[in-house]
């Protein structure tokens, strides 16, 4: 027994080791970093210990600006994209014909290359030389005022960075949904229908509590996945995010770190270890909430 | 209620999308379960029982055919309209919902003048919870419950409307031995306290035999016989029907009718009158044997298997379709354990004959 306890360490030792180096050790070093006051990459020297880079995180109006974005982002397409895609799952699992085709066009966006994704956007809210955009011809044509959605004003930029992220990750929860509903035993709806339970009390009373375990997923990873979110911004609105007003608590860290203003790395750590205690909360509330509601 | 089926009928397309055509669950099904019996549906697994439960209650509209209750006619009304409850197979409770919850639940769709209030409500389950004696589980969840208790739950919300039919798919499938032996009673008990017309369905012919006013006997869709248990096991119409019915299954042989005598091998067993010469099959009930060192008929014997109560006597015979020749008796008789060969008379009520081509009884 006791030489068998050796041998599962020795067993386990590549993946800790590499780990260790990769993880564990980066981490600890953010926390290090972050504590250091006055970090001179280059000399690899600092003044001192303390909160100042906290601090000057926290004042940074770049960095308070990101964080509004966020949450702005999260708050809308967390709850819409999960609220479709449960709408959509259900559709899709009570429709038999074209439902295999119905699922493939759903399933698109999560194979397609999010830059090209981008692209398509330009296509239908860039402003050009020639064109304003595929949207702005619609709005003129039924009688609206175009709109710089790319450049223009904040709320049109949000507006159509939520929309584009709500298109990229809706086909997952989709897909799990769709599997979700698809493993409730029919034996259930069987017993409602002799009942006369209406189809809304059978969705509402029935399937719903049967795939909480997933939608509880499919919130809590949405939530941590948004509030990472940054690729798809610089896909819409370029590298220079602080310009565009678009800037996101990541963006954030990789401008601190490699961004034409960057090369503090102590204030990235600082951004990123606050944003890793925002993320903490609200997965802890989401699982204070799911233990009320989630049945398993 | 009495419930009647007029030519009942179920296609389903084949699954086989290779072979095609239609596959017929249920064909042209007639019969009329008086009010307030125990009906069984018997047969093997695939025979159509279930389809015939799920048109009866109106979760599958039949191809052909009409379903009465009480003479007015159910065959488009939807299930909630029909005033039935079911019994599910895996029972089908809610799994996150309490016991009260799910037995409430069926009340909870009432609308219009119907609607019940909460009080109501609990009344009303915890009555139909008294039926089946699980009060003191009303706050549990299912998964919390032995097989047993969930059956009862399943039974209590079934009941919880006052349905004038309750509809039992297989409902002992799922339980040990001893708890079927207990549910089954149970399950006859509340039907006669109740006095509501029940249907269950069953591949266990034992199970169908002990508790119900009636049998119906199905095989592939078709029903082969309907009646009181013990007429259909005396008096089966074919020898699927004898074949199904009886434990130990009932002994077949190879037969022929010489001279309104029966042969069975180079034995003269019984005289037949009235039946003319032609090759039989014979059924032979395990307690239609008697020993007798006289006997007409003979088998090699293997072994003795000691019941208590009775002794069942293991042989083989070289007509026997089976392997093995089971015959009980009394277990004051003494069987010489060294003999090598047995002789039995055989009871004429105990010896059925089956036409050989057509499997079809041959009375004498």
């Amino acid at each position: 027994m006791e030489k068998n306890q050796y041998k599962g360490w020795l067993y386990l030792l590549p993946a800790a080791l590499f780990l260790a180096a990769f993880l564990v050790y980066p981490l600890v070093d953010v926390f290090v970093y972050s504590m250091e006051e006055g970090y001179n990459f280059a000399s690899q020297t600092s003044f001192g210990v303390g909160t100042y880079n906290f601090s000057y995180v926290l004042h940074d109006p770049y960095f308070l600006q990101a964080v509004r974005n966020t949450f702005q982002m999260v708050i809308i397409t967390v709850p819409l994209s999960t609220g479709i895609a449960l709408i959509i799952s259900v559709g899709l699992s009570s429709i038999t014909p074209l439902r295999k085709l119905f699922q493939t066009i759903y399933f698109l966006p999560y194979v397609t290359n999010t830059l090209a994704v981008g692209l398509v956007f330009m296509v239908l809210f860039k402003k050009t030389a020639y064109s304003d955009g595929l949207v702005n011809l619609l709005i003129t044509w039924f009688g609206g005022e175009a709109v710089d959605f790319i450049d223009g004003p904040h709320a049109a930029k949000m507006f159509v960075m939520c929309l584009y992220v709500i298109w990229i990750v809706m086909p997952f929860k989709i897909l799990l949904l769709t599997s979700a509903i698809c493993s409730v035993n029919p034996q259930y709806y069987n017993a409602a229908r002799v009942d006369g339970t209406s189809p809304f009390r059978i969705f509402y009373k029935i399937t719903l509590p049967m795939i909480s375990p997933t939608l509880f997923y499919l919130i809590i990873t949405g939530f941590i996945g948004a509030f990472k979110e940054y690729g798809n911004a610089v896909a819409l609105f370029g590298t220079d995010l602080n310009a565009a007003e678009m800037n996101t608590i990541v963006g954030y860290v990789y401008d601190m770190l490699y961004g034409d203003s960057g090369g503090y790395p102590s204030y990235a750590s600082a951004a990123a270890i606050i944003l890793f205690f925002i993320v903490l909360t609200i997965t802890y509330l989401n699982l204070m909430v799911s233990k009320k509601h989630v049945y398993y | 209620m009495k419930v009647q089926l007029e030519n009942l009928t179920k296609k389903f397309p084949n699954r086989n999308k290779k072979v095609g055509g239609e596959v017929v669950a249920v064909d042209h099904f007639n019969f009329e379960i008086p009010d307030g019996e125990l009906v069984g549906l018997l047969g093997p697994s695939g025979c159509g029982k279930s389809t015939a439960l799920f048109m009866i209650c109106g979760l599958q509209s039949p191809t052909e055919g009409k379903i009465y209750f009480d003479g007015e006619d159910v065959t488009k009304l939807p299930p909630e309209n029909r005033g039935v409850g079911v019994v599910f197979q895996n029972y089908a409770l809610y799994p996150h919902l309490s016991v009260l919850q799910n037995i409430t639940f069926p009340l909870e769709n009432l609308k219009g003048e119907e609607k019940l209030t909460k009080e109501q409500m609990r009344e009303k389950a915890v009555e139909a919870a008294k039926l089946v004696q699980i009060e003191e589980l009303l706050e549990r969840r299912p998964n919390q419950l032995s097989g047993g208790q969930q059956q009862r739950v399943a039974i209590a919300r079934a009941l919880v409307k006052r349905p004038k039919v309750l509809l039992l798919d297989e409902p002992l499938s799922n339980l040990d031995a001893r708890l079927r032996l207990q549910t089954r009673e149970e399950i006859r008990r509340i039907q006669q306290e109740t006095g509501i017309t029940t249907i269950f369905v069953t591949h266990d012919q034992e199970e169908a035999m002990s508790i119900t006013d009636r049998i119906v006997v199905m095989k592939r869709g078709k029903v082969q016989q309907i009646g009181k248990p013990q007429e259909v096991y005396d008096n089966p119409v074919n020898l699927f029907v004898a074949k199904f019915l009886g434990t130990p299954p009932i002994n077949i042989f190879d037969g022929e009718v010489r001279e309104e005598k029966l042969w069975i091998g180079e034995e003269e067993v019984l005289s037949v009158p009235g039946v003319t010469d032609q090759k039989v099959t014979v059924g032979i009930r395990p307690e239609g044997f008697e020993l007798d060192e006289k006997g007409a008929f003979s088998c090699e014997f293997s072994r003795v298997e000691v019941m208590g109560r009775d002794v069942t006597v293991v042989s083989t015979h070289e007509n026997c379709q089976g392997t093995t020749v089971r015959s009980i008796i009394q277990a004051e008789n003494k069987v010489d354990l060294s003999a090598k060969k047995i002789r039995f008379t055989l009871k004429p009520a105990k010896v059925l004959l089956f036409d050989a081509a057509t499997d079809d009884r041959i009375h004498f």
